[in-house]
């Protein structure tokens, strides 16, 4: 159902793409377009639900910015039907994440049009800031053209984001239309892919003619894809030594201030009310008095390991690796290296991967009468 | 380690495991103190926390048991303990907490005398294995 075209680029790659879109929010099927958009106040850029073509000269889906994962948002918009189709822009874990949720009811597919790109990754948010600071307005297409000839960086000192680096996941496999840049002349053109039916619909719209993908493009992402698993690997093995008692993970996350910040960026974190701000864990007095009691002392707020392995229980098969939780954490403990670390072990031991497939259903939420023996008696 | 007297949290559903201890006690059986029983409606409502919160504060074996597949009383709780069980001992060795102070066992409501050899076995084993170490460390 594949069907690939190439999209002109003339001028600057930007103005190119921002055409390309204003085309499909200017079509009749599509009624709105939710891209990353530059705030007309300040330079930051931020998911957006933009409806008119004009505005669509401030788009950036391609910055180096990353300050949400936008499934939530997605699955916000399409929770129930609004008759109308959206085209939303996304990058590949986000769209991983969006899976994650419609599969749990949260979100559905029928009104999108998922568009994907090549995602050349992004900086945390932190780093975001003193980039723009430094690169202005123009350091979008800086940092595509240092991405693409695999340069460093345009503002020295500023790197991908940790889960960025280790993502091997940069091109999705769900999405309706994919945009290629990796291993394509992006001064001529960008690859246009439809997966399927709905995007090759869009596609037919186009008028545009067929291409075949250029010839380096599958070394290509192989490459890079083969340098993201040796970074993952040892990203895990360091990880892992790290937390490999609880003594140790204690002191991994000793740094942890129980704000849950982590969980609130969590795009997968589901639940509508987390049980640990529940009346669950609002104990008395006395109780901490008698934990203090019995353990000599005990810190305040308690549950700090607790909390992590609960959520690592509940929501690491689902975990697309985003690394939102880091980015979100005040005290930069490095909460993504964990969560990733563990999910990659949980989601083997399942045989699942999050988000690769909305017919997989999530482990916990299926189960076959006879399966894992292994697991029953004293053995 | 001989004196070692560890602490073992059972949690046993209501319908099929817990009238086994019951079916025990009323028969006469010893089974060793140090098994501690939590009666729960189902297996299948133990959540994952419930384990993890008995292993940080300190419990040196925690047992999740219930009706044998086909059995259960809401049909499908004990499958869904299974796959939580398969999670849990996937995560928390990766923490230190060893695969063997976890059991899943399949103990119907008549097993009386299986239920005490059951917990015998248990505390065997986990006599074994030693102490677990967040009742030694603390633990934020």
């Amino acid at each position: 159902m594949t069907t690939t075209v190439t999209l002109p680029v003339s001028g600057d790659l930007q103005s190119s793409l921002r055409q390309f879109f204003r085309t499909i929010l200017e079509m009749d099927t599509i009624e709105a377009l939710f891209i990353p958009q530059r705030l007309p106040m300040e330079n930051m850029v931020m998911p957006a639900l933009v409806s008119d073509p004009q505005d669509v000269d401030a788009i950036d889906p391609l910055a180096p910015a990353f300050p949400l994962n936008a499934a939530r948002a997605v699955a916000r918009l399409t929770r129930r039907p609004a008759g109308k189709k959206l085209a939303v822009v996304l990058r590949p874990c986000e769209i991983r994440a969006f899976v994650e949720l419609v599969k749990l009811k949260q979100g559905r597919l029928e009104d999108i049009l998922m568009i994907g790109f090549d995602c050349l990754g992004a900086y945390g948010n932190r780093d975001y800031f003193r980039f723009v600071a430094s690169a202005g307005d123009d350091g979008t297409a800086a940092f595509v053209q240092a991405s693409l000839s695999e340069t460093a960086g345009p503002v020295e000192g500023i790197n991908l984001a940790p889960a960025c680096r280790i993502c091997e996941n940069f091109i999705s496999e769900t999405a309706d239309i994919q945009i290629g840049l990796l291993g394509v002349d992006t001064t001529k053109g960008v690859l246009i892919t439809a997966c399927t039916q709905s995007g090759t619909d869009l596609l037919a719209g186009l008028e545009a003619t067929p291409a075949e993908p250029p010839a380096g493009r599958q070394a290509k992402i192989q490459q890079l894809r083969e340098r993201r698993v040796a970074a993952r690997n040892a990203c895990f093995a360091d990880t892992a030594a790290a937390t490999e008692s609880i003594e140790k993970l204690t002191t991994y996350l000793a740094h942890c201030v129980n704000c849950y910040n982590c969980r609130v960026a969590c795009p997968v974190c589901y639940c509508k009310e987390c049980v640990f701000v529940t009346d669950v864990f609002d104990h008395d007095a006395s109780q901490y008095l008698q934990w203090a009691r019995r353990k000599g002392t005990v810190k305040m707020p308690t549950d700090t390991v607790f909390y992590h392995l609960t959520r690592l229980a509940h929501m690491s098969t689902a975990c697309v690796g985003c690394g939102q939780c880091s980015n979100a954490c005040p005290n930069d403990i490095p909460v993504m290296e964990l969560f990733r670390a563990v999910a990659h072990q949980t989601q083997a031991a399942f045989g699942y991967r999050a988000g690769r497939s909305v017919d997989e259903k999530p482990p916990l939420s299926a189960f076959k009468e006879d399966e894992y023996q292994e697991v029953v008696g004293l053995g | 380690m001989t004196d070692f007297n560890p602490t073992i949290i059972a949690f046993v559903c209501n319908w099929c495991t817990y009238t086994a201890a019951d079916l025990a006690g009323t028969s006469r059986l010893n089974y060793p103190e140090n098994v501690r029983l939590i009666r729960v409606m189902c297996t299948g409502m133990v959540d994952s926390q419930y384990v993890i919160k008995a292993f940080l504060e300190g419990a040196d074996g925690v047992l999740v048991s219930g009706c044998h597949p086909g059995d259960c009383h809401y049909i499908n709780g004990n499958y869904k303990a299974r796959r939580r069980i398969k999670l849990l001992k996937t995560i928390l060795p990766q923490f230190g907490i060893a695969s063997e102070r976890l059991y899943l066992t399949w103990i119907g409501a008549s097993d009386g005398i299986q239920f005490a050899e059951t917990m015998q076995a248990l505390v065997t084993r986990i006599k074994t294995l030693g102490p677990n170490e967040t009742a030694l460390k603390m633990v934020i």
